[in-house]
């Protein structure tokens, strides 16, 4: 597999109804936010897990597409008995390291040719000093939403008890479990992301990777569906392709030509103009309005809408 | 100082790990010069050259914010790779990420801006058709159509950098008005020794303005 000979950038908008997109550990899982805006966050790793999952979903057991990091929760047994058979047999604790150079070059070779993660994001391989670094082309930014959002804190509850002792616990009522929720209740959000094509000739990261990655980010939270996401959706998918291999143009004056404002009566206003203020809170995609500047693109700059 | 560049950076976010505390990553206040250098090799180098940072200016006010994310605790380890290679199967080559979970919060710097100062020197591994205005033309016209080997990051590559390259003739943006001792920062690792050292100097900001000690300098300490 040979690399790209275009560079690309992408904006990726993806929108959340009723659900938290990516709980902050540090929060006690409340949805992410930037503390000093309010504004949404979902962390770059959120989105290249979602990104992993999907591929290994769409291209199950395809050559050249095993996935490295991997969600347990989708593994069957059989791969958990393998792993545990690799576990146990390797607990000497001896550190290797690769013979020389040529062997470094083998190992991270054959490492991207059959992962695509490792293709796509990269990884660090082993102990030794230098002997596998791999940095994948895709780089993607943390995405943020276009306006403040309001999470919101749902209180349920569980008719079942946990274990007899709660069960009989007075203080309880009715045997009922309290558990919280939260929830964005909309949420539109941004992510940039960048392909650079002279690391994918290191990784070979090709051409039908790179359709994949774009099918990936379209339809990542179509298999994402659970209790905690809601529904997500991926609303926009804008791709600049390059011409060359270096680019065109730099990367943030092509995102600047993707603007994200609220619907008034079908009326462009950037977030944050006066008078906003006054609206009701965006609770759906069509309270926004998407302008794609296409005038004037820097020559050699071709703009792919792809969602 | 001929053959000198000034690039302004930008972003949102940015994480120059201290080395000392880079489990829980927190961040160094200001940019470091490795890190400038990372972003100049973004966009140009060749073994012939190599980047030397002169001065840093630091164009917004220095903040942080803690993110803590799921992390993984593993590297992949070479010889299961090696074992996979010689068996031609991929069986228990992964990394089971929620059984490896590491919850890590970083401490990372929020809107930032530079203008990184620096020029180059050739290199002994200059051939005869390397010369300094080659290399600077190059880099000139790339920085200024937005062209990158890669695209240029601020500590980690989650935190993009925006990149613009200043003319000479234009006016230095104008840095923050404070002075801090930043104590030791680190100035780059030796990649040229066997056991890539990590090197200090005592970096202080004047003016918004952190000067860079040159290679060689007694100010660099190991």
């Amino acid at each position: 597999m040979s690399g790209l000979t275009n560079r690309y950038d992408f904006v990726v908008l993806f929108e959340v109804i009723n659900g938290n997109p990516n709980g902050d550990p540090d929060a006690g899982n409340l949805p992410r936010m930037d503390p000093e805006t309010n504004h949404g966050l979902v962390s770059d790793v959120s989105l290249k897990r979602k990104i992993r999952n999907y591929v290994e979903f769409a291209r199950d057991g395809q050559p050249g597409h095993a996935i490295y990091v991997q969600d347990g929760a989708v593994l069957n047994e059989k791969h958990r008995e393998a792993y545990k058979a690799i576990r146990s047999e390797q607990s000497t604790g001896d550190k290797l390291t690769p013979k020389d150079d040529a062997e470094a070059i083998l190992l991270r070779q054959f490492m991207c040719d059959n992962f695509f993660d490792v293709r796509t994001f990269g990884a660090v391989m082993g102990t030794g000093i230098n002997c596998g670094q791999v940095r994948g082309p895709v780089q993607m930014a943390f995405a943020r939403s276009i306006e403040p959002i309001m999470p919101l804190e749902i209180t349920i509850t569980r008719m079942a008890a946990t274990s007899e002792k709660e069960k009989d616990d007075t203080k309880r009522s009715d045997n009922r479990t309290m558990g919280r929720k939260h929830i964005v209740p909309y949420g539109l959000y941004r992510a940039h992301g960048f392909v650079s094509a002279k690391l994918s000739e290191r990784t070979g990261f090709g051409e039908q990777d790179k359709e994949l990655l774009f099918e990936a980010l379209a339809n990542m939270f179509e298999h994402d569906h659970s209790a905690a996401r809601g529904e997500m959706t991926t609303r926009k998918l804008i791709v600049f392709k390059h011409e060359t291999a270096l680019g065109n143009a730099p990367a943030h004056q092509l995102f600047d030509r993707v603007r994200v404002g609220r619907n008034v009566d079908g009326e462009f206003r950037l977030p944050g103009e006066r008078g906003l203020d006054n609206l009701p809170p965006a609770r759906a995609f069509s309270d926004y309005l998407v302008q794609i500047d296409r005038d004037g693109l820097p020559t050699g700059v071709e703009l792919i809408e792809r969602l | 100082m001929p053959y000198g560049i000034k690039l302004h950076v930008s972003g949102p976010y940015a994480c120059f790990t201290r080395p000392e505390m880079k489990v829980e990553r927190v961040s160094y206040d200001v940019m470091t010069p490795s890190a400038a250098r990372g972003i100049l090799e973004a966009i140009h180098w060749k073994p012939a050259i190599r980047w030397v940072i002169d001065r840093i200016h630091v164009l917004e006010p220095i903040r942080f914010q803690s993110i803590r994310r799921n992390e993984v605790g593993q590297k992949v380890p070479v010889n299961k790779v090696k074992s996979a290679l010689k068996h031609r199967s991929l069986d228990g080559l992964r990394l089971l990420c929620d059984q490896d979970r590491q919850q890590r919060a970083s401490t990372v710097l929020t809107n930032v801006a530079y203008v990184i100062e620096a020029h180059f020197e050739m290199t002994s591994r200059a051939g005869d058709g390397d010369n300094e205005g080659k290399h600077l033309d190059i880099f000139n016209r790339r920085a200024e159509r937005g062209q990158c080997f890669h695209q240029p990051c601020l500590g980690t590559r989650e935190f993009d950098a925006r990149f613009r390259l200043l003319d000479p003739a234009e006016a230095m943006p104008p840095a923050i008005t404070e002075d801090r001792e930043l104590g030791y920062m680190l100035w780059d690792i030796d990649h040229a020794s066997a056991e890539r050292s990590a090197m200090f100097f005592r970096a202080t900001m004047t003016n918004g303005v952190v000067n860079i000690p040159q290679p060689g300098a007694a100010e660099i300490c190991r």
